[in-house]
């Protein structure tokens, strides 16, 4: 058992979380709160600012006529898989550039070019390479997240302590194990990372490229919202994408605790 | 028995801009059982000439003579443990790297923690283990792959000075015990008079071998007791001179 002065400890950590929870709910609610007093009393132009009322009546026709889920359901997809295909493509690539160093250096310039460019840019190549598809939407999002990621992850694998490459070799180990054994459980932290940071950058390419050819998806609810003028649709997009981002974000913090057992 | 034969090596390491002769001329015999230091002002290549010895460099020129059926273990200065590895799993490394964890190799591992007081450490992790603890599992690690011969570098540079004397007495034993013949490099002269049967004095880069000193004290047994011999001192004085130091 512990003793009195770390029971206490305990609690005022506890007490003091509390009331940090306790003030980031009340924050919501007040702005909420002031939002929807503001629309009622006529004191900001619900045409174009919208009221939280709206954004739930629209996100209840949404679902009344079965679409809410179908556009949720798209972009979702469409994150989940560039997501996939990004990270883990850009691991590989980046474990391929820490173990050819020839390949690296060659294509060290081009790396940087890439990742400085904006890659909206290329919006216009894609979609007439890819057709105004979700296939599109998927390279876009690749596009943006992909570059970065080799750079982080090849920096990181690089990075590794050089002493304990050194004792991993005097143990005879030969590269793939110095791999599987050190690298990648050394970067565990640099891995889960770049995810996080990842997902960010996935739904920045997802939403442009849902703006600029999709038929469906939350995105599309934005641009054919702002095209017809109709704010609450608009608004009820962003506060979808606001729910999405921090679902797919605790996510992956679970997947990380999940996995230091 | 010799069991190491090294004969004029010589190392140069190139860069861009220089040319660095870091050894110039090496040579010497290990013999079954001997424990060596090399001592040497820093920067004369005292590492080099171990990551040589055992293989982890090549050397530019000189020839190193082994029976091949013996076996090296390297341990490096500084600990190098893998925070994400319990303690016993740290031991492993060695093992799982030469796919030799065979029940016999795993209960010797066992027996070296038993034994060098880490028993109840064995699912620790490194950072809740002391500078000492964690060196004597940078040597069971070493141990675990039954190497015949060991390199030590700097194996106890990390650690304050009581802790240092204790490990040392710790790390003496353990290595006598297994019967293994070791090289190891140090700055710490009483260190190496108190544990070694001989010491070699290099030079400052290019280093040659100035001197050999073969330790003989009267009542020779742990280092702790070794640096009460009358003979100590006057090694100390000698090795001291030859090195030279400027302040
Ligand atoms: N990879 C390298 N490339 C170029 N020069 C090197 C390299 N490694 C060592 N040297 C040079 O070789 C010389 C000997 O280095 P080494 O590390 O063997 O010395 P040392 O005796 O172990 O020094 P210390 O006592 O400080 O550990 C140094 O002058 C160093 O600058
Ligand atoms: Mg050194």
């Amino acid at each position: 058992m512990y003793s009195e002065e770390h029971q206490k400890y305990l609690k005022k950590i506890k007490i003091n979380k509390f009331f940090i929870r306790f003030t980031q709910l009340l924050i919501v609610f007040l702005i909420l709160f002031l939002w929807q007093f503001a629309a009622n009393h006529n004191l900001i132009n619900t045409f174009i600012s919208s009221s939280p009322k709206a954004i739930i009546n629209t996100i209840i026709e949404l679902y009344k006529n079965e679409t809410l889920f179908h556009h949720i359901w798209i972009t979702f997809y469409e994150v989940i898989i560039s997501f996939l295909i990004a990270t883990i493509g850009g691991i590989i690539i980046a474990t391929i550039l820490w173990r050819f160093k020839f390949i690296s250096k060659v294509i060290d310039p081009y790396l940087t070019i890439l990742n400085s460019l904006p890659k909206v840019s290329l919006g216009p190549i894609i979609i007439i390479l890819a057709g105004a598809s979700t296939k599109a939407i998927i390279i876009m999002a690749l596009f943006i997240s992909i570059i970065i990621t080799i750079i982080n992850v090849q920096q990181a694998f690089t990075s590794t302590d050089e002493n304990k490459i050194r004792l991993l070799k005097s143990f005879k180990a030969k590269p793939h194990q110095i791999f599987f054994k050190l690298i990648l459980p050394s970067n565990y932290n640099n891995l889960i990372n770049v995810c996080k940071v990842n997902i960010g950058l996935i739904f920045i390419g997802v939403i442009m490229g849902e703006f600029l050819v999709s038929k469906a998806g939350v995105g599309y609810l934005i641009m054919y919202g702002s095209q017809v003028f109709n704010l609450n649709l608009v608004m009820t997009g962003i506060i979808l994408l606001c729910i999405m981002a921090s679902l797919l974000y605790y996510l992956i913090v679970f997947v990380e605790k999940r996995l230091q057992k | 028995m010799e069991i190491l034969k090294v004969k004029h090596l010589r190392k140069t390491y190139h860069t861009k801009k220089h040319e660095i002769l870091a050894v110039e001329d090496f040579s010497f015999n290990l013999k079954q059982g001997e424990f060596v230091a090399i001592v040497g002002p820093s920067g004369c290549g005292k590492s080099t000439i171990l990551s040589i010895l055992c293989g982890l460099d090549k050397p530019s020129s000189g020839t190193i003579e082994i029976n091949n059926n013996l076996k090296f273990g390297y341990m490096l200065q500084g600990d190098n443990l893998f925070e994400w590895r319990t303690i016993y799993k740290n031991c492993l490394i060695g093992l799982e790297l030469e796919n030799k964890l065979t029940k016999e190799n795993l209960d010797y591992v066992n027996h070296l923690l038993d034994t060098y007081g880490l028993k109840d450490f064995k699912k620790a992790y490194p950072n809740n283990l002391s500078g000492g603890m964690r060196q004597r599992v940078s040597l069971i690690r070493t141990l675990a792959t039954k190497p015949d011969i060991l390199f030590l570098d700097e194996p106890f540079s990390a650690l304050d000075y009581q802790t240092r004397l204790a490990v040392s007495d710790d790390v003496y034993k353990i290595i006598k015990k297994e019967k293994k013949s070791a090289i190891m490099v140090t700055h710490d002269l009483s260190e190496a008079i108190s544990m070694a049967d001989r010491v070699i004095v290099m030079s400052p880069r290019p280093s040659t071998i100035k001197n050999i000193y073969e330790i003989k004290l009267t009542g020779k047994s742990t280092p702790i007791q070794n640096r009460k011999a009358k003979e100590f001192a006057d090694y100390y004085d000698k090795i001291w001179k030859d090195i030279d130091y400027h302040v």
